[in-house]
């Protein structure tokens, strides 16, 4: 089973490598003289600024929080995560029309200035730096909250040890808080330069021609699937370049913490004109990544009608979009439970590679796991409709594409991460006498699964299945090349609005969107507050 | 307490409910992929639905279709592709997912210069690229694609992305008539031109010019008339600028059709023909001329007073099979001069 799933997940590699070794034609001169240098120059400078930006937001904010109190924190806790539930390519999409010639911010500037100078002082948002920006602030939480459950946990007597030699805050958060919680940061920025790259939706709009983009225009501008599986194994090298840079970068840093208890720091109470600022730091980005777009999109929603005249494809199109994710979210608890009991029970080379394969799909571009599967699944499509009409059956077309399940398939293989890893890290904090104890008073395995592992693993796989489900409503590249006649999903509804140019009038959709991952999001927060002090 | 049958069984039930959502095709369906805007189409396939009792399956995309045709193979549930452009129509001819599509009536009513000579597609509905002028400060009232190239117009023209196959399309006019060297002379010119970075849509070209970022943008002639009858919030778009249709030098305008296609393994093939032959019938040419803003291919048919209101059309006598045969040159052309960066 655990070794099925590895296959699972390495097959729509294997399959664009092999799409990749066909002759892509003459694409290639184009690519490589017009199109590549541009693309991967963009590409470089967006990973590069969304990465920078990330970081100063995610570790400035995880460190003003979990080091100091002031009025408000408690609710900026609840709040600091939810740019999560904003897909990039949503943001994209309302920062566009804000900034948009004759949108709100042109309107209101042009109050006091004539309407062509007002235009002049509007910041392009269909730019580099703009999507930097629109993207790097609904991605910030993921480096926000790995950094602070390593800053709530970092031993107090580092910072104690530094203070004694004379060290001031500052000199203790540059010299000892930050340099310790790099692992963290790490794999914080790994992840949003992973979602940044794997995104379409945004950059597209924005008119970034990254190489995520270019893999779409070659396969259907010029018609090239091989030339465009060749661009997406150029693409995997990258992806395969910044894991190994990421662990790199961890080689040496396995910080000592004192098992013993680890003694939490208190925060520091900050008053006046100090909290106000800490507060503003805080809230800023909270703005500008949630409240904005949130607050737009009901806008639009409400000024367009859309509630009134409740549009009722919209249900079918949740109907859809809750029950690909459902399905993919249990196949995929399913398949992680699999891969990390077999680990767990025998913790041989193999096994530990088998789940190790089953994680790399988060890093696989949605896209290319869509390219990847058309082959496999089509193949096994046709397959079954010749045994099909061997067996005397009229023709029952394409049972996977047309009911759906490659679609599940895909969200599964490249979501499988979350719940592999999140389960893997539950089994890790059951220390290993349980195992011994277990087995002296003769309980097999599925006594030992029944009785201790399932119980003590339940609140990871809760939160594993929240994550994913939440990554499944948002996703937009393999859900388009997939999905079945007369499906939509909400995230194809609002991304065919807005290829239109009507981005609004899928305003209700993505606040459906919107909504549906805020109480997920909310939830993970819950467990990222270490007690201390008055909270 | 998590069970893993409970898991189980809620997935298979799910799996079930997933097979009921998209029942297998049985008779009196037909399956069409349209790149066409759902909103527009709709209207039509509800009275064709109406008039023959023929159920019509809809997968809507902004692109891919072809290829996920091509990808299908034999099993593919399409009948009929609906595409926007002589290139996407050229595109799945290329792919080889087509057949040709047997019947008088089509052959009869579509005039022979907006149909494939082997019947691998027929067009149903016509449009032209047009400029949307500044009504405040463009004076001229006559303009030639050509001219676009002209300094005189520095910085003040507003276009989509040049691989868009609506721009593709207008290149490979251009590089039908003129060669490539000239082609990529002109090209180079317009993009010289360019108040910005080419971005966004045909709408967002009429809005900018509102705006004041250029004097003239590129659009098709129904997006005007869109923005000016159904869409109150951009109307002042549209009443900022006014239509001029350009011509090329030799004369005539730029046209483009939206074409139909008979998918090479349809299931429900006679469906597919019923509905192509009803796309020209005179019911659903008038709708595509009120309704969608469209010059109708069907002789008789009458034209949308707003879209008659831009003046008498001359479609550009250029074969679109050139059209076709150009479109990768002009693409290339495209990247080649920078045009989009």
């Amino acid at each position: 089973m655990a070794i099925a799933t590895a296959i699972l997940v390495a097959a729509p590699v294997l399959s664009i490598v092999s799409l990749a070794l066909q002759p892509a034609g003459d694409v290639w001169h184009d690519l490589i003289n017009y199109v590549l240098p541009a693309a991967l120059l963009d590409t470089a400078l967006l990973l590069a600024g969304v990465g920078a930006l990330t970081l100063l937001i995610g570790a400035g904010t995880a460190w003003v929080m979990s080091r100091h109190d002031f009025p408000g924190r408690g609710m900026l806790l609840w709040l600091m995560p939810l740019p999560l539930a904003i897909p990039t390519y949503l943001a994209a999409y309302v920062y566009a029309d804000l900034f948009e010639p004759l949108g709100l911010m042109h309107r209101t500037l042009a109050i006091w200035l004539p309407l062509g100078d007002a235009l002049g002082h509007l910041p392009n948002v269909r730019s580099l730096p703009g999507a930097i920006f629109v993207i790097g602030l609904v991605l910030y939480p993921y480096v926000y909250l790995a950094a602070r459950a390593t800053f709530q946990v970092q031993s107090a007597e580092f910072a104690e040890a530094a203070k004694t030699l004379g060290a001031g805050r500052w000199t203790i958060f540059w010299r000892v808080s930050l340099p310790m919680a790099r692992p963290a940061l790490a794999v914080g920025v790994a992840l949003v330069a992973l979602e940044t790259l794997n995104d379409i939706g945004a950059s597209e709009y924005l008119g970034i021609r990254t190489l995520t983009v270019s893999i779409f225009t070659t396969w259907l501008n010029r018609g090239s699937l091989a030339g465009a599986a060749q661009l997406a194994c150029l693409m995997l090298a990258i992806v395969a370049g910044l894991i190994a840079m990421e662990r790199y970068g961890r080689r040496n840093a396995n910080i000592a913490f004192s098992a013993e208890s680890p003694h939490v720091r208190q925060r520091t109470p900050l008053s006046g004109a100090r909290a106000w600022i800490a507060f503003a730091v805080c809230a800023l980005p909270v703005l500008i990544g949630f409240v904005v777009p949130l607050s737009y999109l009901a806008h639009q929603a409400l000024g367009r009608g859309l509630l009134t005249n409740f549009d009722p494809l919209l249900w079918r199109h949740t109907f859809h979009s809750f029950a690909f994710a459902a399905l993919a979210t249990l196949l995929a608890l399913m398949l992680a439970l699999a891969t990390t009991i077999a680990h767990r029970f025998r913790p041989d080379p193999l096994r530990y590679l088998a789940m190790s394969v089953a994680q790399t799909g988060y890093a696989l571009p949605g896209l290319v796991i869509a390219l990847g599967l058309l082959t496999p699944v089509l193949a096994v499509d046709n397959a079954m409709s010749v045994v099909a009409a061997w067996i005397g059956r009229s023709q029952p077309g394409l049972i996977l594409v047309g009911s759906g399940m490659a679609v599940v398939i895909a969200y599964t293989i490249r979501f499988l991460a979350v719940p592999v890893g999140m389960i893997k890290a539950g089994f890790d904090s059951i220390p290993r006498d349980y195992d011994e104890s277990a087995r002296t008073v003769g309980a097999g395995q599925a006594v030992m699964l029944r009785q201790i592992y399932l119980p003590l693993l339940r609140p990871a796989m809760l939160g594993a299945v929240i994550v994913m489900f939440v990554d499944c409503l948002k996703e937009l590249p393999a859900t388009l090349l997939l999905r079945p006649l007369n499906v939509e999903t909400l995230s194809t509804s609002i991304y065919q609005f807005a290829s239109r140019g009507n981005f609004e009038d899928g305003a209700l959709a993505a606040l459906l969107i919107v909504a549906a991952s805020i109480g997920p999001v909310a939830w993970l927060t819950r467990f990222s507050d270490v007690p201390s002090g008055p909270a | 307490m998590i069970n893993l049958r409970v898991l189980a069984a809620s997935a298979a039930v799910l799996s079930l409910t997933l097979s009921f959502v998209s029942e297998a095709a049985a008779n009196g369906e037909v399956n069409v992929y349209t790149y066409r805007e759902t909103k527009l189409i709709q209207p039509l396939f509800d009275a064709f639905s109406k008039d023959t009792g023929i159920k019509v399956n809809v997968v809507s995309a902004s692109s891919g279709l072809e290829q996920r045709m091509k990808a299908e193979g034999a099993n593919s549930p399409a009948d009929v592709l609906l595409t926007v452009d002589i290139g996407r129509i050229d595109e799945a001819v290329q792919a080889g997912v087509t057949q040709p599509i047997k019947s008088e009536a089509v052959d009869k009513v579509v005039p022979a210069q907006y149909r494939d000579p082997d019947g691998q597609w027929a067009g149903i509905s016509m449009r032209a690229r047009v400029i949307y002028a500044s009504k405040d400060r463009v004076k001229q009232d006559k303009i030639t694609y050509e001219e676009l190239a002209d300094p005189k117009w520095k910085g003040k023209i507003c276009i989509r992305s040049g691989q868009h196959i609506y721009n593709n399309a207008l290149f490979a006019a251009y590089t039908a008539k003129y060669g490539e060297a000239k082609a990529e002379e002109w090209l180079r010119g317009v993009k010289a031109n360019l108040a910005q970075k080419p971005s966004g849509g045909d709408r967002e070209a009429a809005r900018d010019v509102a705006a004041g970022k250029c004097d003239i943008g590129i659009g098709n002639t129904y997006y005007w008339a869109l923005m000016m009858n159904n869409d109150p919030d951009k109307k002042p778009w549209a009443e900022a600028t006014r239509v001029i249709l350009p011509t090329f030098e030799g004369g005539g305008t730029h046209v483009n059709l939206s074409g139909v296609l008979l998918a090479k393994h349809a299931p429900n093939k006679a469906n597919g023909i019923k509905l192509i032959e009803w796309l020209v019938s005179e019911q659903a040419q008038q709708m595509y001329a009120d309704q969608n803003y469209e010059y109708p291919v069907r002789a008789g048919v009458a034209i949308n007073s707003t879209i008659a209101g831009y003046g008498k059309l001359g479609p550009d006598p250029l074969p679109i099979a050139k059209i076709a045969a150009n479109r990768k040159a002009a693409a290339s052309l495209v990247d080649k001069v920078g045009f989009d960066n």
